[in-house]
């Protein structure tokens, strides 16, 4: 039998096979190569972010004038305290997982149930708080004018203040109606229509002197640069094509298209992963209830679940800076 | 660490935990002060700038690597692996992203410059 045997020479050896060069079991390893991958995918994504972001220097949305809704503070212009709110859950949450793995090295079981537990109900509040933020970022607030461009124009009053298209857009008779699949020739329809129609709102800021359009193209001090009334009529009836409201993959009433694409791939991405991780916990919550790392005689599943609930938590703490802070 | 259930006893226990949440008031603070100067925005800090970028957002960076360096280390349990394991992970991802990141945005600000000197006019 000795022709078939492989023969390495590295028997007994620290790589030989057998034995644990990196002190770490099989499961934990694995689970180190998945996070550095992951880890390399999700700076891939902010790169690129950062690629168009410097791209489009000039004309990137400022984050506080897109994120800066509160539950039940309507009209507040309240940037960063949501966001922050939610970082802090996800952070307490990352808190609750490594007590729940230290309390399992010392095998006891109740504690790791009750601090999987308050694991699971923090990712869920997070992906919850998530889902209403997109919410509001799909539903927009004040609409905006695109151009030929594919530029956003939008409108202030004379003191500079954000100015909502419904406020001065004119009543102009129409017919238009939403189109539906049953109304359609071959399969089209569409979900919603802008509540104002381009020709209103061209009516109204003509007749309107206080409204001015501010670009976004952002001046030196950092604010995006507000047109005079001659250069505003100018400019919306020579670029202007259309009304946005809100934001999907093709228009953003917040400015460039692509902040509005990063937004939903990057937050949607790091979204799926603490649902996965939410499920994974669950899965590993069950079987901690039923006993069966009890039987095993370790808790190293919770150990290995709690490293990938951490990189969660590791990859928003980059997304909260590069989305919200910088 | 090799955490064995017969090994266990009450101090060894008492200071991981105290640990764990030593590194919680560090992350909280060190949250608190970003948001904080995210609202506030100091002039004086957007105004400054260090190698082409404002200096808060210099702050915000190294702050954000701090936090990261502190999940990594206590609450992913960094600290207690071996050197092999912690080199192979951290080096890697360290070098490939700072390449990454140094040539993307730098081909980005190249693309803005030649969309803003070109001859072109993209905004019509």
């Amino acid at each position: 039998m000795d022709a078939t045997a492989v023969r390495t020479g590295t028997e007994g050896k620290t790589w030989g096979g057998g034995n644990q060069p990196l002190g770490g079991s099989y499961g934990k390893l694995m689970m180190w190569f998945f996070i550095l991958s992951d880890g390399l995918t999700f700076s891939a994504f902010l790169a690129a972010y950062g690629f168009s972001r410097f791209k489009f220097i000039e004309e990137w949305p400022i984050a506080d004038e897109v994120f800066n809704h509160f539950p039940f503070l309507h009209g507040v212009d309240a940037p960063m305290y949501y966001v922050a709110s939610m970082t802090f859950v996800l952070i307490f949450s990352s808190v609750t997982m490594v007590l729940a793995v230290d309390a399992g090295h010392h095998m006891k079981k109740n504690k790791v149930i009750w601090y999987m537990f308050a694991t699971i109900i923090g990712g869920i509040i997070f992906v919850g708080a998530q889902a209403w933020e997109w919410t509001k970022f799909i539903q927009g607030e004040y609409g905006a004018v695109e151009t030929n461009a594919g530029r956003i124009l939008q409108f202030v009053n004379t003191e500079g203040e954000r100015v909502a298209l419904e406020d001065f857009a004119g009543q102009l008779p129409s017919e238009r109606t939403v189109l539906t699949r049953s109304e359609a020739l071959w399969y089209q329809s569409e979900s919603s229509m802008p509540t104002v129609t381009y020709s209103e709102v061209l009516a109204g800021f003509m007749e309107d002197d206080n409204i001015l359009v501010r670009t976004d193209v952002i001046n030196e001090n950092g604010q995006k640069t507000i047109l005079s009334r001659e250069e505003s009529i100018k400019k919306l009836s020579e670029d202007g094509v259309g009304v946005v409201q809100g934001a999907n993959l093709k228009h953003n009433e917040y400015g460039a298209p692509l902040f509005a694409d990063f937004f939903f791939f990057i937050t949607g991405f790091h979204g799926f992963h603490v649902s996965t991780g939410i499920l994974i916990n669950i899965i590993i919550f069950f079987n901690v209830i039923i006993g069966t790392y009890e039987r095993r005689g370790s808790y190293e599943m919770v150990e290995r679940v709690g490293l990938y609930w951490h990189f969660v938590d590791l990859v928003w703490v980059f997304v909260f800076t590069f989305f919200y802070l910088v | 660490m090799a955490h064995d259930a017969s090994h266990t006893n009450e101090s060894k226990s008492n200071s991981a935990v105290k640990r764990i949440w030593t590194v919680f008031i560090i992350l909280s603070v060190v949250t608190i002060v970003e948001v904080v100067l995210g609202i506030f925005r100091p002039e004086f800090l957007e105004d400054t700038y260090l190698a082409r970028m404002k200096l808060l957002n210099w702050i915000f960076i190294i702050l954000t690597v701090y936090k990261a360096y502190y999940i990594t280390w206590a609450f992913m349990h960094m600290e207690h692996e071996t050197k092999g394991l912690r080199r192979s992970v951290v080096w890697t991802a360290v070098f490939l992203i700072a390449y990454l990141v140094f040539i993307l945005l730098t081909e980005g600000d190249y693309i803005h410059d030649v969309y803003a000197n070109g001859f072109q006019n993209w905004d019509f």
